[in-house]
């Protein structure tokens, strides 16, 4: 599934390399002790050290290193034992020490791998370049005053983790299950919320183009602070494309910054000006180097839950299921624990249907999530034990199921409530078969004819006299039986 | 109630717990005798009103037969780099406008918590830069030392508000902050002790930052006891600041009179300069002597780093200088000249907010973390930096302590040296080595120019190991026997 532009000079593929910004989820920030909780009142949330007041000195955040580190550890990456915050200086008005604290030579976590699988492609694997920690800036609001500017300090110091992939994506489709995978890892570790609206996860997106077949890399172009998948995957589309055009017009691309326009669908160039930055990285002497013990990032492996890429694999070993419906289920941790849930014990093939099918559906039309689905795991568990003991059939066991998700009530009292449990009572099923035939001699004429197919009406013209409550298979035997007296 | 402000912190201790005298009294005395010299201009602020509280709470405490804390009723200046809650602090510079801190520095609160009494906060070079404190926005400070010329001399820098303090007997002791020598060498220009702590001793959090690994706050005395008594109060582990040393403080004043009987004192060799004048040279000479008559063993020892230590220096503190204050943007505090954009303000803010000492050292350490020069520049400078750490690493493997003069001469005349930087840096020749290594280092007024200006020698011993420095100083200023007085005191 190559992604190829069709160029005038021929045919050209994409080179995509992704830093993944995602907020710690940490309930302080990297630096001092303010809360950090998302959408609280403008400059409510600013410590001393926030607001870079005289003689304030930074502390490393300790819960947000054990988070970097294991999320390192979730990438498969390498942990670096000594790693370093350096200064990165640069002046704006939301950004109140004048510089940011950041990693720079020095991360704390080095290179690693994801795997992505594309539907109908084979698994593949993207390396991860680094982990570095750093510092959020505030944010400047331009649109409160026609003619000033507000700051927000909120998030000034709240602890953010890039992520920065090499340049190993080849499509924009790549590119949005690599931030996908990214979240679903990062989920799973409870390491980030990965939630894009609020900003906890945002992307960089570095895009250069080159000709099929072409070795090296060419220049690229990086757009910044993209917040959604579906952005990101368009924005490599446009730009890709426009730099095809660049070249083919005899151009050239130049490396450069520029900002996603999803109005226009298009990207634009940042002033040059105003970002050509010679930002002085030093190491901040207020910091001594963050050095880790291979005991304390051996205890966070030994804490690390089973992550997607695992899980998948003992889905499809131990639960028999397909890839697909593995990595669907596996995708959030909340599904996969779901599915679990529901299938222990159970019929598993069954269970995956369940979820991903009637559930899933469901949901989406109610536009909840999964933690918010009114059928609880054992309680759709709980269905599926009704089926298999034949007190309901598969038929009402759909309508019990729309029942539960209105109502939020267990299966069991559900059926007893409306009276569905199947009779199962051969007297009543034949009294209704003997009825059916009775009323429609016709029909039953043409089945001893040998027209197999009535039998299929006459199941339904049964099933309605009993209200759908009749065992089908009873019904189905005991019609046979009798059509052919 | 003049005999109250010549009195050493160790003999107000007493008389305070003797009952010879109040809090009270002490602080009035202080409060009179700032007043008195106020012509020097030592004092950016005098708070005698806080004086007075803190001094009547202290006798409160005394009566009330409570706990008292190590500087009970002590009276003391405090650099105006210092933080402190509800009282304007200025760094000496015009961008800090109005600045009153909502916070209290970590070294200030533990003087507090320990009973000292706060007279007033001192004037200093602009964010202690320089080494006269003629950078200084509040204006110039003057020596009290006179000499037969009858000009008025600087007090050093950048600590020479405390200095100058401290010697008019405006105060029993000062605190001061010393990066490359701000507290040795005002410490020499004024016939008092100075005394850098090892990096880390005291905690930074509340000071105003120039240069984060080298800034370390430190005591201002007039003995060497009072510096011990002092530093025993300011110091120790603090969690605000990550450079802080998780130590426990060793009895500082306890160590004071165990002599220097078959200590090791090594004397390095690259300190002999050329153009160093004879009666620096006169009284290091005579250091040597006095040591080697208490029982001490001098060795000749040699730092061959040494001459790359000041150059090193002026890369590293106006490199990290250059961040330091970049937060003085006029967003949200101190000083702000409004312009039309943004780039306009800062531009506006920081060209009238910053001295020209200032400007230049941004404008180094801009430069030297450019692009291109980084490498060339600071990275260079922090290898030579760990070089000449190592130096003293291997020196003290032979040696205790080490015993230099302080300064390359006497306290010049107010206005020397300011059209010439590099002349202007090369007073802390003798006091950047210890600094850029980390080390405690101690000035120690030891005798008098042929002008009759103080002079100090100069201790420097291994890292946390003050202990070995107090010993050692002790042993100096009583062999030294320096009994002169400055012209102009406030008795």
């Amino acid at each position: 599934m190559t992604y190829i532009i069709e160029g005038q000079t021929g045919d050209w593929e994409v080179v995509v390399g992704l830093e993944v910004h995602a907020q710690i989820a940490s309930k302080a920030k990297l630096f001092s002790g303010s809360a950090t909780e998302f959408g609280a009142r403008p400059n409510t949330q600013v410590s001393l050290v926030d607001a870079a007041m005289p003689g304030m000195l930074p502390v490393i955040n300790e819960y947000c290193v054990e988070q970097a580190v294991k999320t390192g550890l979730g990438l498969k990456a390498r942990i670096n034992l000594e790693s370093v915050f350096e200064r990165k200086n640069y002046f704006y008005a939301d950004l109140p020490q004048g510089y940011q604290i950041s990693q720079y030579l020095k991360p704390v976590v080095g290179e690693g791998v994801v795997v992505i699988a594309l539907p109908g492609a084979a698994p593949r694997e993207v390396g991860i370049e680094r982990l570095h920690m750093e510092q959020d800036a505030g944010k400047s609001l331009h649109d409160q005053d026609p003619r000033r500017t507000y700051v927000d300090l909120n998030r000034s110091g709240v602890a953010l983790m890039e992520i920065v992939s090499k340049p190993d994506l080849r499509s924009p489709e790549e590119a949005g299950f690599f931030v996908r995978k990214i979240r679903s890892i990062v989920r799973y570790l409870g390491t980030c919320d990965g939630n894009m609206e609020q900003g906890s996860m945002r992307a960089d997106v570095n895009v250069s183009v080159r000709k099929v077949g072409e070795t090296g890399y060419r220049t690229r172009a990086e757009i910044k602070n993209v917040n959604s998948i579906r952005f990101i995957m368009e924005t490599i589309e446009h730009e890709a494309e426009r730099q095809v055009e660049v070249y083919e017009t005899g151009g050239e691309v130049v490396q450069e910054t520029r900002l996603y326009d999803a109005d226009l669908g298009l990207t634009r160039s940042m002033r040059a000006k105003e970002f050509a930055h010679d930002y002085r990285y030093f190491p901040d002497p207020d910091l001594l180097p963050l050095v880790l013990s291979q005991e304390y990032v051996d205890t966070i492996a030994a804490t690390l839950p089973e992550l997607p890429d695992d899980k998948n694999a003992r889905f499809i070993s131990d639960y028999g299921l397909s890839p697909y419906d593995a990595g669907v289920l596996v995708a959030e941790r909340e599904t996969a624990e779901y599915f679990e849930t529901v299938a222990r014990g159970r019929d598993a093939k069954q269970a995956a249907n369940w979820v991903t099918g009637n559930l899933f559906g469901a949901l989406n039309k109610k536009g909840l999530t999964i933690t918010a689905s009114p059928v609880s795991a054992e309680n759709l568990g709980a269905l599926l034990d009704l089926m298999a003991d034949d007190t309901i059939s598969g038929r009402i066991a759909k309508d019990v199921f729309e029942q539960m998700m209105d109502t939020g009530k267990a299966p069991g009292a559900i059926v007893e409530e409306k009276g569905l449990k199947q009779i199962t009572d051969t007297g009543p099923i034949e009294e209704a078969v003997d009825r059916v035939i009775a009323g429609n001699p016709d029909q039953a004429r043409q089945y001893r004819d040998g027209n197999g197919k009535t039998l299929g009406w006459f199941m339904g013209q049964v099933m309605k006299a009993t209200g759908g409550k009749a065992n089908p298979k009873l019904v189905n035997q005991i019609l046979r039986a009798k059509l052919r007296e | 109630m003049t005999m109250l402000t010549g009195l050493t912190i160790a003999q107000a201790r007493d008389g305070l717990d003797k009952g010879d005298f109040s809090a009270e009294e002490l602080a009035g005395a202080h409060i009179e005798a700032v007043e008195r010299v106020r012509h020097l201009n030592a004092f950016i602020t005098e708070t005698p009103e806080l004086a007075l509280d803190a001094a009547r709470a202290s006798d409160a405490r005394r009566a009330a037969g409570g706990a008292l804390g190590a500087m009970d009723g002590i009276p003391i200046a405090i650099k105006d780099l210092f933080c402190t809650e509800g009282v304007l602090t200025t760094a000496g510079s015009h961008i800090l406008d109005g600045f009153v801190p909502p916070y209290e520095s970590t070294v200030t609160a533990n003087l507090k918590a320990g009973g000292a009494v706060m007279l007033g906060k001192t004037n200093l070079d602009e964010f202690a830069m320089g080494s006269s404190n003629m950078t200084s926005y509040y204006g110039p400070v003057i020596n009290p030392w006179k000499a037969a010329d009858g000009k008025h001399r600087v007090p050093g820098g950048s600590s020479g508000g405390s200095a100058a303090a401290v010697a008019a007997r405006a105060a029993l002791g000062a605190i001061g902050t010393d990066t490359g020598g701000s507290i040795r060498q005002p410490g020499a220009f004024t016939g008092t002790v100075g005394m850098k702590p090892t990096y880390g001793r005291c905690s930074r959090w509340g000071v105003v930052a120039f240069a984060s690994s080298l800034d370390q706050p430190g005591p201002m005395t007039r003995t060497v006891r009072d510096a011990a008594i002092m530093l025993q109060a300011m110091a120790g582990f603090d969690a605000k600041d990550s450079t802080s040393a998780p130590r426990d403080l060793p009895d500082f004043e306890g160590a004071l009179a165990s002599g220097v009987k078959g200590m090791r004192i090594g004397i390095p060799n690259e300190y002999r300069m050329d153009g160093t004048p004879k009666e620096v040279e006169n009284l290091w000479r005579k250091g040597i002597q006095w040591f080697k008559d208490m029982g001490a063993e001098t060795v000749d020892v040699s730092l061959p780093h040494t001459k790359y230590a000041l150059p090193t220096y002026y890369i590293v503190a106006p490199a990290e200088a250059s961040s330091n204050l970049a937060r003085y943007d006029g967003v949200r505090y101190g000083l702000r000249v409004p312009g039309d954009s943004l780039d306009d303000q800062y531009e506006l803010t920081r060209a009238e907010g910053f001295g020209d000492e200032v400007r230049r050292r941004v404008m180094i350490g801009t430069y030297v973390l450019s692009a291109g020069y980084y490498d060339a520049y600071y990275l260079k400078a922090q290898k030579v930096r760990t070089l000449i750490a190592q130096d003293f690493r291997n020196a003290f493997e032979d040696v205790d302590v080490l015993l230099t003069p302080t300064t390359p001469s006497a306290a010049f005349v107010i206005g020397e040296k300011m059209d010439d930087p590099i002349a202007m840096y090369l007073n802390d020749i003798f006091t950047v080595p210890a600094s850029m290594a980390g080390l405690p280092a101690i000035s120690v007024p030891a005798g008098l120019s042929r002008d009759g200006l103080p002079l100090g020698l100069h201790l420097i011993a291994p890292a946390f190991d003050e202990i070995t420095l107090f010993r050692a100083a002790a042993a100096l200023e009583e062999a030294a026997d320096f009994t002169a007085r400055p012209g102009e005191t406030g008795e």
